[in-house]
Order: structure tokens, then C-alpha cells, then sequence
């Protein structure tokens, strides 16, 4: 066990090279991710943000480095982690009802050649009422829309209950009232002392929703409260010269009045 | 020529009944599997499998013509196959894996150059001495014919397995071809389950050779699954009437290519499976053209409809002072103002409305509801302003509430939430003011 990564710390980052046909896509990141914290993850396109939380999955494999989920490697600790990936990474035209795309957060439990049950259904009923669709359970998930979708696949992460959430761009093209119910949600997932850890795009919220922020540019820029990160020297480095964008920061920094 | 049609179609003649039943079976398998192939979105991967068949085909009657076997062993020959065609698949897996090319362009390269040798093989063969290689060339197109018992029992062995295992493993395979990152991250081997479908599907491709062909067997494999996607969004539903759809075209198939025998059984096949492509893509009741077009326009017709009525209601509104509202004749020239209506559509749907008996025209020219248009019309107007108001109060609720069923654009709150809404507005009175002025509008909207 390294001293700088302690078994307490839900994720912790040592070393991680991440390259895609010899571009590397994250370098040499060194990363701890505090317990019961709301965390998001801000940088760039293309910065490694999504990458970063396949690696941490084993989903993609690692050039160098490794990755502790409470200390221990992921494939150990399945069960505490649950992985919330960007809506558009499935086909939504495909058959199947938002009910039984939440029930197939329940399949590992359930095991192999079983079949669901009414427990399983019933407990994905229950998270599809807690997250404000209870209504369109029976729905094929091409009926719904984008932020319905988006409460399908948080409803599904509900049912898998770990002690870590990883969500890919939560909030991205969803409307409001859904962006409003979701974060409620997560914080309440937070108040239970759970772990959630979003990438987030817009810079304008981010101080809201996070209070804990990474700055991710191929390499971690900053790491800590998002009250010390979250200032115009470290987006400047983490966003370079996207002037564009930068005048967004200065917006949001105003309101943050500082 | 008909009658023996029917009698093939009821089985009755003895030699083409284990014909006729083997395939049907082979398009029950290849149905099933196919829609897995489908919904994994890698359906050309059978073709690529199906194409890298033929040289295994060739080496295999080689191998056992030099070890003194007869030549045509047909185990023998499929078990080559299914070895080059696994090679082919795996191939196209190592192309994708290591160059940047794309899956499309992979199985492209593998399906041309495995067949290119495939051919080349097959001629090469023709020349061992003391065997004839003669049959070979009917891998290529099917030679439904030639089955004989042993043939008709691979094909029920091979359709009970793959009934078998998408019995047992069907949540698997599905998680598999939804979301295979949350397979993954729930620890299921994703390798192992693809391995297990091009199994399954490299398993009917090679028992299929025989009897469709190598180059139509994909015919099979996808058309009865993209027909059954047609009728149904659901899954089961679609597995089934995949398997059924399967069948059937294989029944038919193999029927009418036993009464015309000079017609390649293959193709005859794969246009009986087309002939319900066709039917379900333009009847299919969930995604088919035809019932699609008729949503839309009782959609449009229902949208037109309520406008027309709303309007009328709007008009009387503003040249009303007092309730309750009399239902006064209006001239058309107020209608044309008060809505912006493309060309000749507000006499298309004033027609309409005649036909409906919701507007009745007078002796002097004018337009007036009828009775039942009246109270239509104000409850057309009361919805659209409870909807409104909905809106206004419950902006933050609403995405989560409101029916994006287009076709139920006249019920978009349900009962329930219209209960609600008249308890909290404290609105129970039957006519329901505009929560913003109504003005004539000049612009499209």
C-alpha cells in the first residue's frame, strides 16, 4: 500500500497513461478522490474526462499506472461502483420498455440463466418513482425524452446501489426540471455519505451542484474544494487560450463574486 | 403445378417433406439468431462469416481426399467451414483491434479475399485424381434438394441448441447487445457472450450452407428480424415472430423451389423471406410506412381540427360581452384573419368539419357551429387553457408529466393531473378565460 493513496479513499489515481494509437490521452495523472463528496470533473473537449472514468472501469485498457477502489483494484470491488454512462452511448431505438432497461441494473445480483423476478421489478419500479417517471415505466425508451432517457439511466444506477457513483455528462442536453431533479437526487445520495462523481461541461453551474472540483486537462490542473479550485488562474490553465469560453468563466466567477 | 405445390406445402409428398420441414426449421434458428445479430448491430459479421466458409470448404474435401476419406463427407466439409469462417470473423475482430480502420471496411476486406481464395481452392480441387468435387460449387448458391435425413437432424439438433440457449441466456445476450459498458462494469464477460453469439450464429450459417447457400444465408439471418422489428417494440414479441417469420419463409421458400426445381432453392428462399419484408415494412403495425403515414395524418387532421374549432371560439369570445356564450353565425373572412391557415387548408378543414357535423354553413354564407361543435369547440378551448395554465404554474414539473405521445395531443395532461390542476386553480367552472390576450394572428405560427 502507498502512503499517499490510503485504503479509505474510495478512488485513488496513481501513475494513470491512457493513450489512444500512441496519442496519449491522459499522462501521468495522480489523483485522490475524497469520501462522501459531490465531485465534478470540468476540463475541455477532449481533455480525457470520459476516458478518465472508463480507466478507473477498466473499460479501456491502461498504458501504465493503476487505479484503487478502496484500496483495492475495481474488479474486486464491482459492487461498490456504479458507472452512469453518456446517454448516447446505447441505441434508444432499441426494444425494450424503460422498466426493463432499469431492471438490467439488477442482472448481476440476479446471476447468471436466472430470470428477473418480482422483487427485481418491483424494485425498479420504486427508482423510477424516485426519480419522476414512475408513470412511464412501461414506455418504450424511444418515446422519452432526452431527459427522460437521462432518468432512465439514473434510475438504473439507483437499483445497483454502491457506495461510488460515476456519471458521464449527467446534465447534457437535458431540460431543466430534469437537471433539477437529478441533482437533488444526487445529493441526497450524498447526504447518505456516497461518493458521486460527475463530468460536468458547464462551467456556470459547476460551483453549485460540486464541493469538490478536478480540473482536467490531460494531466490533473487542480484538485481540491471547489471553493480554493475554482478560480480564474486555474481554468486559464485548464482551458488555455479558448477565449471564447473564458468569457463564460468570467461570468460565472462575477456571480460567484469574487 | 398447383396441386403439387399444395401437396408439398401440406407435406404429403414423403421425399420432399424432410426438404420442406429441415428448412423451416433453419429459418426458425436463423430468425431467432438473427435478431441477436440485429439488435448487436453487427449483421454484416454473418456475412463476413458466411463468405469465409468456401475455403474451409475446399481444404476440408482435400484433407480427405489425401487421407483416402470420400471427399464429400459433409461433416467433415461443414466442420472446415466453420473453421474458416470462425478465422474470417476473427480476422475482421484483429483488423478492427489494431488499425484504425472501421468494422465496415474490415469485413468488406475479409468477405472478398476469404471467398477470392474460396474460389480459387475450389478449382485447384478440381484436379485430385479419383474425386470429384462437383458438388462443392452448390455451397455457393444452396442445393435445397440434395438434404437427406442426416442433414434434417443436424438442422432440428442445431435449432433445439439455439432455442436452448437463448432460453437460458437471453437477459445476458440482451444486456450484451444494449449496453455492453454496463455488462462490463457488472462483471459479465463480454468477450465470452459475443464468442457465444458468433457461435451460435456461425453454427445455422454453416448447417445453412447447404440448403441456402453461403452467399444468401445472411438473407436469412437478417430479413425475418428486421421484418419482425416492423410489428413489434417489444422484445419477446420480436424473438418470436422473428422465429415465426423464419419459418414460414423457409416453409414457402422450400415448397415452391421442390415444384420448380430449376430455380436455385436458395434464392427462391430469400425471396419468399423478402416478400414478408416487404408486407411488414409497409404494414408493420409499430414501425411500418403505411401505418406511420395514417398516424401522421389523423395526427394533422386532429391538430387542424382543434385549431378550426378553437378559433371559431375565440371568435364568438371577442364579439361576445356576455356569458354565457351564444352560438352566433361568423363570416369566413374573421376565420381567414384570426389564424394564420396555409393556402386552401381552411377550406379543406371547414370541409372536414361539415363531413363531422361541427360546422354547419348558413343560407347567407356564413359559418356556424352546430351543437355538437359548440360544446366541442369549448371543450377543445378549456383543455388548450388548462394546458397553458399548466404550463405557466408548473413550468418545472411539466417535462416529466406531459405525454410526448403525439397521438394523444388531445389528453396531453392526464385525467388525473387535469384533477389536480382544477382543485389547486380552483377552477371547476366549465369555461376557463385565455391566460393571455388573444390577438389575430398575421404571421405563421
Amino acid at each position: 500500500m502507498r502512503p499517499e493513496h490510503p485504503p479509505e479513499i474510495p478512488i485513488a489515481i496513481h501513475d494513470l497513461t491512457v493513450a489512444y494509437h500512441r496519442k496519449p490521452v491522459l499522462w501521468d495523472l495522480e489523483l485522490n478522490l475524497p469520501e462522501g463528496k459531490l465531485i465534478g470533473i470540468a476540463g475541455p473537449n477532449g481533455a480525457g474526462k470520459s476516458t478518465l472514468l472508463k480507466a478507473c472501469l477498466d473499460l479501456i485498457p491502461k498504458t501504465s499506472g493503476e487505479v484503487l477502489i478502496y484500496g483495492k483494484p475495481y474488479h474486486k470491488q464491482r459492487d461498490l461502483i456504479v458507472y452512469v454512462p453518456q446517454r448516447e452511448s446505447v441505441d434508444w431505438d432499441f426494444p425494450v420498455s424503460a422498466l426493463d432497461v432499469v431492471t438490467m441494473g439488477t442482472y448481476r445480483q440476479v446471476g447468471w440463466f436466472k430470470r428477473i423476478g418480482k422483487r427485481q421489478r418491483i424494485t425498479a419500479r420504486d427508482a423510477l418513482e424516485r426519480v419522476g417517471i414512475g408513470h412511464l415505466a412501461d414506455r418504450q425508451i424511444s418515446q422519452l425524452s432526452g431527459g427522460q432517457q437521462q432518468r432512465v439511466f439514473l434510475a438504473r444506477a439507483l437499483v445497483q446501489d454502491a457506495l461510488i457513483y460515476l456519471m458521464d455528462e449527467p446534465f447534457a442536453a437535458v431540460d431543466a426540471a430534469t437537471e433539477h431533479a437529478m441533482i437533488e437526487i444526487l445529493q441526497e445520495l450524498n447526504t447518505q455519505g456516497k461518493t458521486v462523481v460527475c463530468v460536468h461541461h458547464d462551467l456556470a453551474t459547476v460551483s453549485r451542484y460540486f464541493d469538490h472540483l478536478v480540473l482536467l486537462n490531460m494531466r490533473v490542473v487542480a484538485s481540491g474544494p471547489t471553493k480554493e479550485i475554482f478560480t480564474r488562474d486555474h481554468l486559464q490553465k485548464t482551458y488555455g487560450g479558448k477565449l471564447n469560453l473564458l468569457d463564460d468563466v468570467a461570468e460565472a466567477l462575477k456571480n460567484l463574486g469574487r | 403445378m398447383i396441386d403439387g405445390l399444395i401437396d408439398t406445402l401440406l407435406l404429403k409428398p414423403y421425399n420432399t417433406r424432410i426438404v420442406v420441414l429441415g428448412v423451416m426449421m433453419l429459418g426458425a434458428a436463423s430468425g431467432l439468431i438473427g435478431s441477436f445479430l440485429l439488435l448487436r448491430k453487427q449483421s454484416l459479421l454473418g456475412d463476413a462469416l458466411s463468405h469465409a466458409t468456401l475455403p474451409g470448404l475446399g481444404l476440408a474435401f482435400a484433407a480427405m481426399s489425401s487421407l483416402g476419406i470420400d471427399g464429400q463427407y459433409l461433416p467433415g466439409l461443414l466442420l472446415g467451414a466453420a473453421t474458416t469462417g470462425v478465422l474470417g470473423i476473427l480476422f475482421v475482430l484483429a483488423i478492427g483491434r489494431t488499425t484504425k480502420l472501421k468494422d465496415d471496411a474490415a469485413m468488406g476486406i475479409v468477405l472478398s479475399v476469404f471467398f477470392g481464395i474460396g474460389i480459387v481452392i475450389l478449382r485447384l480441387i478440381q484436379n485430385i485424381p479419383g474425386q470429384t468435387s462437383a458438388g462443392l460449387e452448390s455451397f455457393i448458391y444452396g442445393k435445397t434438394a440434395s438434404m437427406i435425413t442426416s442433414d434434417f437432424v443436424l438442422i432440428a439438433i442445431t435449432l433445439s441448441f439455439c432455442l436452448f440457449v437463448t432460453f437460458l441466456a437471453r437477459k445476458e445476450l440482451v444486456l450484451l447487445c444494449f449496453d455492453p459498458s454496463l455488462a462490463a462494469t457488472q462483471g459479465w464477460p463480454v468477450l465470452f457472450l459475443d464468442l457465444l453469439l458468433m457461435a451460435l450464429v456461425a453454427t445455422v450459417t454453416v448447417v445453412g450452407l447447404q440448403a441456402v447457400g453461403l452467399i444468401l444465408i445472411i438473407a436469412f439471418l437478417i430479413i425475418p428480424a428486421t421484418a419482425a422489428r416492423f410489428w413489434t417494440n417489444n422484445l419477446r414479441h420480436l424473438l418470436w415472430l422473428a422465429t415465426f417469420i423464419g419459418a414460414v419463409s423457409g416453409w414457402l421458400g422450400a415448397s415452391l423451389s421442390a415444384v420448380f426445381a430449376n430455380f436455385p432453392a436458395g434464392a427462391v428462399i430469400v425471396i419468399a423471406a423478402a416478400s414478408f419484408f416487404l408486407i411488414s415494412m409497409l404494414f408493420g403495425k409499430a414501425r411500418g410506412v403505411i401505418p406511420r403515414f395514417l398516424r401522421q395524418r389523423d395526427l394533422r387532421r386532429k391538430v387542424g381540427r382543434q385549431h378550426l374549432l378553437r378559433s371559431t371560439y375565440e371568435i364568438l369570445e371577442k364579439s361576445q360581452k356576455e356569458r354565457p356564450l351564444k352560438n352566433l353565425s361568423i363570416s369566413l373572412h374573421l376565420l381567414q384573419q384570426h389564424r394564420f391557415w396555409g393556402k386552401g387548408e381552411l377550406a379543406k378543414l371547414i370541409r372536414q368539419a361539415r363531413i363531422e357535423d361541427h360546422l354547419e354553413r348558413q343560407p347567407s354564407g356564413e359559418l356556424r357551429l352546430s351543437e355538437s361543435g359548440f360544446g366541442e369547440a369549448s371543450r377543445i378551448t378549456r383543455n388548450h387553457r388548462l394546458w397553458e395554465m399548466y404550463l405557466i404554474k408548473h413550468a418545472d414539473i411539466a417535462p416529466s408529466h406531459v405525454d410526448r405521445d403525439a397521438d394523444l395531443v388531445e389528453h396531453l395532461l392526464g385525467a388525473e393531473i387535469v384533477h389536480q390542476l382544477e382543485a389547486e386553480l380552483a377552477l371547476t367552472q366549465a369555461t376557463i378565460e385565455s391566460p393571455h390576450d388573444i390577438q389575430a394572428e398575421t404571421t405563421p405560427s
